[in-house]
């Protein structure tokens, strides 16, 4: 991001508008549906996909992902490996020591 | 000696120093993070029962609270872009917005965490309140954080702007990334522990 011309940066001002309005707008949802009492794996799924939605919203536009090199790109996918297995390895376990035996 | 590359792109990463070394400092982060979203996994699937976040958490309040950190998240960006603009009052008004939008939040936190303790609740309680206080209690330290480098900046650090305007540009975009992860990891923290 660091190469762009500050014309290219008005039109990147008006993009955080818009996802700054979007991010808002999720959050009231994310709200809303906690009201409706949804059974608890329909509540997690549509929770934590409303999250993502707004995380990628903010990786992409404010983080500038969308624009990074590619070993920043490296980078993050060999976090998102790791933290990957970091979040199975408890779901392993209560499958009642699945690796164990 | 000057530190290098600062300003000038390095040929064999494609990238400033500052850039490459925050976003290896972000992914440290993410694994922090992660080892404790995977606890809470752990102990909530290994449970009898577990009380609904919304049952002895305050919703409305942290629900203001994402809203003040995402508002956050905009005046960062818009305080990095208005040096990318070369307006450099309208950074100083930005960034200020910034730092008093993360006291917002700590003060909005500090009126729960009291609430929590007159109740007589606190992290001993159960295993829900021992993971409530430490995932929201790394997450202010970060705060914190991400709030004395932003007041560095909006104070003595901002002098680099009239020597090396590019340095200091880029030093604001790193702190920013810092801040938008900061506001990431809230982003799940809250949908995880008040609302399911």
């Amino acid at each position: 991001m660091s190469d762009h011309t500050a014309a290219d940066i008005d039109r990147h001002v008006r993009v955080y508008i818009t996802v700054f309005v979007a991010l808002m707008a999720l959050t009231l949802i994310t709200v809303a549906i906690s009201y409706l009492h949804l059974p608890l794996p329909m509540a997690v799924t549509v929770a934590l996909l409303v999250a993502t939605v707004k995380g990628t919203l903010v990786a992409c536009y404010f983080m500038h992902l969308l624009s990074e090199k590619k070993l920043i790109y490296a980078v993050l996918g060999l976090t998102a490996v790791f933290f990957l297995a970091l979040l199975a390895l408890p779901v392993f376990t209560v499958r009642d020591g699945y690796w164990i035996h | 000696m000057d530190i290098p590359y600062t300003v000038e792109i390095r040929r064999d990463t494609g990238l400033i120093n500052g850039k490459i070394g925050i976003w290896l400092f972000l992914a440290s982060e993410v694994m922090l993070f992660g080892a404790l979203f995977a606890s809470y996994i752990l102990i909530r699937t290994g449970a009898p029962s577990w009380p609904r976040g919304a049952t002895m958490l305050n919703v409305p309040l942290a629900t203001f609270n994402t809203i003040v950190l995402i508002s956050s998240s905009v005046t960062m960006v818009m305080a990095w872009a208005s040096l990318k603009r070369n307006r450099f009052g309208t950074y100083r008004i930005y960034m200020g917005a910034t730092i008093l939008l993360g006291l917002v939040f700590l003060v909005v936190k500090y009126f729960e965490y009291s609430a929590h303790f007159e109740e007589g609740a606190f992290p001993s309680t159960s295993n829900f309140l021992a993971l409530y206080f430490t995932l929201t209690g790394l997450h202010m330290l970060h705060v914190i954080g991400g709030m004395t480098v932003n007041a560095y900046f909006w104070g003595p650090g901002a002098k680099l702007w009239k020597t090396n305007p590019e340095w200091f540009t880029n030093r604001v975009e790193h702190s920013g990334l810092f801040w938008h992860f900061v506001d990431l990891v809230w982003i799940f923290l809250f949908p995880t522990l008040y609302l399911l």
